[in-house]
């Protein structure tokens, strides 16, 4: 195992590895594009098309889908920025009492997500009456354990000088997070944004129990009930054209800030 | 003068850490009430609502102490979700961080396709588990996916991977692999980044083999990552259910039915609420369970850096 030539060889093997991992896009993208009977005849062929996308489009109402999704994915984003930027400065630089306990409650947050509580989250939506509405999805997210903890460990590393600096020059304590902490924890918000936007765009079982009509529905429980809609083992082609409608978004976000994402993950001290 | 001095000194004190305090819970106030209002109120709601008898037959919820979990602890369904989500826990988190291990020591310094290697292991992570749940479908069809396809090629017979009681799981488990590996691989990336180049550097001049290197140096110092993956894994195989919505609804004869999949049937197909809350409590108790393994008896044994 340990010769000279174990990178190389591992270096092709994982090559190999990754080129498996594309396997499952690859052959959903290809069927998006193909007719029917090129798709599940099995011979190569060079019919493409895009008819597939045209159906899907006209048979769902996937603009409506598309609206919603972006609106709460923009907006627990927006409010989760400001609840765990607050919580977070509040953690990292103020010496306050309570703040080991208020940390275990966060804590708390992270081992018993809000995902597991589908149950008893319904009935407190219910005694809100917001039922089958947008905020009704938002809601339970508005507070992120995950970003506070993310945004903690950043702002620990912000030079505490500077921060003193500020305040003999006459800064409010707001300002000095907004104009110090906000803008030198850039990276880290990028990683966060990414990981909120990719988790609220993905929910799916959430929005599923509350939601009952079209307009407050987001893409994921649009995208289900199209591809429950037909019978096993036919029409693999909208089906196909449709997911990949769904995830395209988010593929592109990655690629054009895949080198900052990864990066700043890298560097945000998540261990 | 002289003497009224300290006690000005200390009501300013109090002053300030009035203020402080004051400040701090000020910045804390938003993200606390949502933590109430959707993390312990609701915790609580089910603690209570578990105790009741509160379904299609009992318009008005009634007291029945701890019947529901007597029910429970004999319904073979139960036991049967139970068993299911060990093994897919069995499955999915020991093969997925080593899996995702590999790929980050790969990833972080290798020779060629460095950034392909990243997006292709990490792409997966971005998708949702519905559109995931389309595809690994269609993969598995027999006939026509993907699977029976490349197996025809080595003239095995068609396998109908989610229709066959005995391997529905097993497909469950490598599509989770498939989607969760490249998540972690991130972590150990960052974790990687922090170990420092001197050791490696000390370790190269003494001519320590790279496997030795990896046993004693790599792979120690990664163990809060390991820790910290594993918990995120152990919790993930408890919550990832959006894919049996799709795939298989729980069967064949419940046996790729999962806890949160099975308290999802049971508050929203039979309305059993007071049965939903007793699984709920039982989700939480894992879940805290879980953490309290990892933190109190994994943490001692963790080198740090």
């Amino acid at each position: 195992m340990v010769t000279k030539f174990t990178p190389k060889l591992g270096n092709i093997l994982m090559l190999a590895l990754a080129a498996l991992w594309l396997v499952p896009l690859l052959w959903m993208t290809v069927t998006a594009f193909r007719p029917r009977h090129a798709a599940l005849s099995g011979l190569f062929s060079l019919d493409f098309t895009l008819a597939n996308f045209a159906t899907v489009w006209s048979a769902a109402p996937f603009a409506t889908y598309y609206f919603n999704t972006i609106l709460i994915v923009v907006c627990v984003f927006a409010v989760q920025m400001l609840t765990a930027s607050m919580a977070a400065f509040a953690f990292a630089r103020v010496t306050f009492a309570g703040s080991s306990i208020v940390f275990l409650l966060f804590l708390v947050q992270i081992m018993i997500p809000a995902d597991v509580l589908i149950f008893p989250n319904y009935n407190v939506l219910k005694q809100l009456s917001l039922l089958d509405t947008k905020l009704g999805i938002m809601l339970p997210f508005l507070a992120s354990a995950f970003g506070i903890f993310l945004l903690r460990q950043v702002f620990k590393t912000i030079p505490a000088e500077l921060e003193e600096a500020a305040l003999i020059e006459g800064c409010s304590k707001w300002q000095v997070l907004w104009r110090i902490y906000f803008p030198l924890a850039r990276p880290t918000y990028v990683a966060f944004a990414l990981v909120s936007i990719s988790y609220q765009w993905n929910n799916f079982l959430w929005p599923l129990i509350i939601t009952n009509s079209v307009e407050n529905r987001p893409l994921t429980v649009g995208l289900s009930i199209f591809a429950q809609s037909f019978e096993i083992g036919v029409q693999w082609t909208e089906v196909s054209a449709a997911t990949l409608l769904v995830i395209t978004p988010l593929l592109l976000i990655f690629l054009v800030f895949q080198r900052q994402f990864i990066e700043s993950f890298m560097h945000s001290g998540i261990k | 003068m002289k003497r009224t001095r300290p006690w000005l000194l200390l009501i300013s004190k109090m002053k300030a850490s009035l203020r402080r305090n004051g400040f701090a819970w000020l910045l804390l106030l938003p993200s606390l009430l949502f933590l109430l209002l959707f993390t312990f109120y609701p915790i609580l709601l089910t603690l209570r609502l578990s105790l009741f008898q509160a379904d299609l037959s009992a318009p008005e919820p009634v007291f029945t102490g701890l019947d529901n979990y007597r029910t429970m602890f004999q319904d073979e369904v139960f036991h049967k979700v139970m068993s299911n989500n060990v093994l897919f826990a069995l499955g999915t988190v020991p093969l997925g961080i080593a899996l995702a291990l590999l790929m980050a020591v790969f990833a972080n310094k290798a020779l060629h396709g460095r950034g392909f290697m990243r997006s292709a292991f990490f792409y997966p992570t971005l998708i949702p588990m519905i559109a995931v749940a389309n595809i690994w479908l269609f993969i598995y069809t027999p006939e026509y996916g993907f699977m029976s396809r490349v197996l025809s090629w080595f003239g095995v017979n068609d396998i109908n991977w989610l229709g066959t009681p005995g391997l529905v799981m097993w497909a469950m488990i490598l599509m989770i692999i498939w989607k969760e590996a490249g998540f972690f691989m991130i972590f150990y990336l960052a974790g990687l980044q922090n170990i420092s180049k001197e050791l490696y550097e000390a370790a190269h001049v003494d001519g320590v083999s790279r496997f030795t290197v990896f046993r004693r140096i790599t792979f120690p110092l990664l163990m809060p990552t390991t820790l910290f993956v594993s918990i995120v894994a152990l919790t993930n195989a408890y919550k990832l259910v959006d894919h049996l919505m799709i795939m298989t609804r729980g069967g064949p004869n419940n046996s790729s039915n999962l806890l949160l999949y099975y308290i999802y049937e049971t508050a929203f197909s039979f309305w059993d609420q007071g049965m939903a809350s007793a699984l709920t409590v039982v989700m939480i108790a894992v879940l805290l369970l879980i953490a309290a393994v990892q933190f109190f008896g994994l943490d001692r044994r963790i080198h740090y850096n």
